[in-house]
């Protein structure tokens, strides 16, 4: 079984978000990570660009296949994750924490349509039915 | 729920990632794909392939029956001798590829893929009429494939003194070591064998096999092996809407003795004359992954399209088959999620023994 923090919210589409004091923080599940498998390469969004929420902002490709990563939550970028566009297999062994994957600062979006960590473990056993 | 080889428990024991396969539920992997796949380029590994499908043929007529079946000739044969051949369909369409082992004159085994099994045995069946052969689906069997550089070492260090039989058995080559059927076959690029062994040994040879330290290896580092030595996939590469010719496996048909008639060879013989439109190339980019059905640019000749594209881990890099015009050219544009990126055109494999060959 994968990990699922209780302190995050989660996105039908498998990214995680933490608040932070200066924004929300973006990843993907433990449980995509592992769907995916090795990852070997990581397309991230522009730094100051604006995404709506559930718009395509990041790709995240392993070995066998590529997925798109969408926003989660609205609002414009202003850091991203250096860090594995190098080592993008930081993303398969610490999803949570090494592994994340960009910031954004909000203008009046917040984290109510995101699901609980309950409401997600729910939907990951659903999907492997 | 999907069909279980024998070895299914055991690669829940090992950790399998299990995913369904043409059907067949088999590990993808069983924690990481790249280490399976450094395994064997570096060392050993061990796949089930179980869900590929086995097929016996005795009897008298066996010989001619495959003469016309397939494109290329099993004349060319002799006893415990194996050869790639194609199965065509009257327009030249790839039917399916496969294995045929020339076991005794009239004892002949064909390991065809698990995807088209059932057409497969339609076709083959259908023709049976006219030749004195009896066809046996094989349902009792195993079929494990040791591939590695450091493969042949463990087997014998496993097998002993009836591993002899091992050390003079060249590629493409058949036998029997401790009554498993083994060939010096696969589809790694790495030297290796592959054995067809019955079912309820299945798991114990397995168990062994892994004492001798052979990495399990899942289905997707079987891809990007294959598709770093340069071999096709049936369903991505090739199936009944291309030719032989149209998908780099020119070299196994047989047009001679040109009285030989077997199924497609018209239709070949006129696609030869007319032109072959389109040629499967392998295609190499410094920059991005390319991946099936992903559009190729060639300048001045026209598009093609990404059969098969992975990153490639032992070269770091995007590589991929691709079906593209007919004509000479160095490089080509693939275009990835809008972006047009350069490619280099390169005759597979990309890898031979671990390293890059182009």
């Amino acid at each position: 079984m994968s990990s699922i923090p209780k302190t995050l919210r989660y996105s039908k589409t498998h990214e995680w978000v933490r608040k932070e004091d200066d924004g929300y923080t973006i990843g993907i599940t433990d449980h995509a990570q592992s769907m995916l498998g090795d990852l070997v390469y990581i397309e991230l969004p522009e730094l100051e660009g604006h995404y709506e929420n559930g718009q395509e902002c990041a790709v995240v490709e392993s070995v066998k296949a590529a997925a798109d990563v969408y926003c989660p939550i609205a609002g414009e970028v202003f850091e991203i994750n250096e860090a594995i566009i190098d080592n993008p297999q930081l993303v398969n062994e610490d999803p949570y924490g090494k592994g994340w994957l960009f910031k954004v600062r909000t203008f009046d979006g917040d984290m109510k349509d995101l699901l609980k960590p309950d409401e997600y473990t729910q939907q990951v056993a659903s999907e492997a039915h | 729920m999907g069909k279980k080889t024998p070895l299914y428990d055991s690669h829940l024991a090992a950790h399998g990632k299990m995913v369904d396969f043409a059907g067949w539920e088999l590990p993808i992997h069983y924690g990481s794909q790249l280490a399976e796949h450094q395994g064997v380029r570096e060392g050993a590994g061990v796949f089930d392939v179980s869900h590929m499908t086995v097929i016996d043929l005795e009897g008298a007529g066996v010989a001619a029956y495959l003469r016309y079946l397939l494109a290329n000739d099993v004349a060319r044969l002799t006893p415990g001798k194996a050869l790639y051949s194609c199965m065509l369909n009257e327009q030249g369409g790839i039917l399916d590829d496969l294995i045929v082992y020339k076991i005794r004159d009239d004892f002949y085994r064909l390991v065809v893929n698990a995807a088209t099994c059932d057409k497969d045995l339609a076709w083959l069946k259908a023709h049976l009429e006219k030749y004195p052969v009896s066809l046996k689906k094989r349902d009792d069997v195993v079929m494990l494939a040791t591939q590695g550089p450091k493969a042949a070492e463990k087997i014998r260090a496993l097998c002993g003194k009836s591993a002899e039989a091992l050390d003079s058995l060249k590629v493409f080559q058949a036998t029997t070591v401790n009554d498993k059927f083994v060939a010096r076959t696969g589809y790694t690029g790495e030297d290796g064998y592959e054995w067809i062994i019955p079912a309820s040994d299945g798991a114990a040879f397995w168990e062994k096999l892994l004492e001798q330290e052979f990495q399990p290896c899942g289905l997707g580092a079987r891809d990007t092996l294959r598709l770093e030595a340069g071999l096709n996939l049936y369903g991505l590469d090739m199936d009944e809407k291309v030719t032989p010719l149209e998908s780099n496996l020119a070299w196994t048909v047989a047009w001679e003795p040109r009285e030989r008639d077997f199924i497609g060879r018209q239709a070949l013989e006129q696609q030869k004359q007319n032109g072959v439109p389109f040629q499967l190339v392998g295609l190499a980019l410094e920059e991005g992954i390319p991946r099936h059905h992903q559009k190729v640019i060639v300048e001045g000749l026209g598009e093609g399209v990404i059969t098969s594209g992975s990153f490639s881990p032992t070269l770091k890099m995007g590589i991929a088959f691709a079906r593209v015009p007919a004509g000479q050219f160095d490089h080509c544009t693939v275009e990835i999620r809008g972006k047009h990126l350069p490619a280099k055109v390169v005759k597979p494999p990309f890898v031979k023994h671990g390293k890059k060959v182009f």
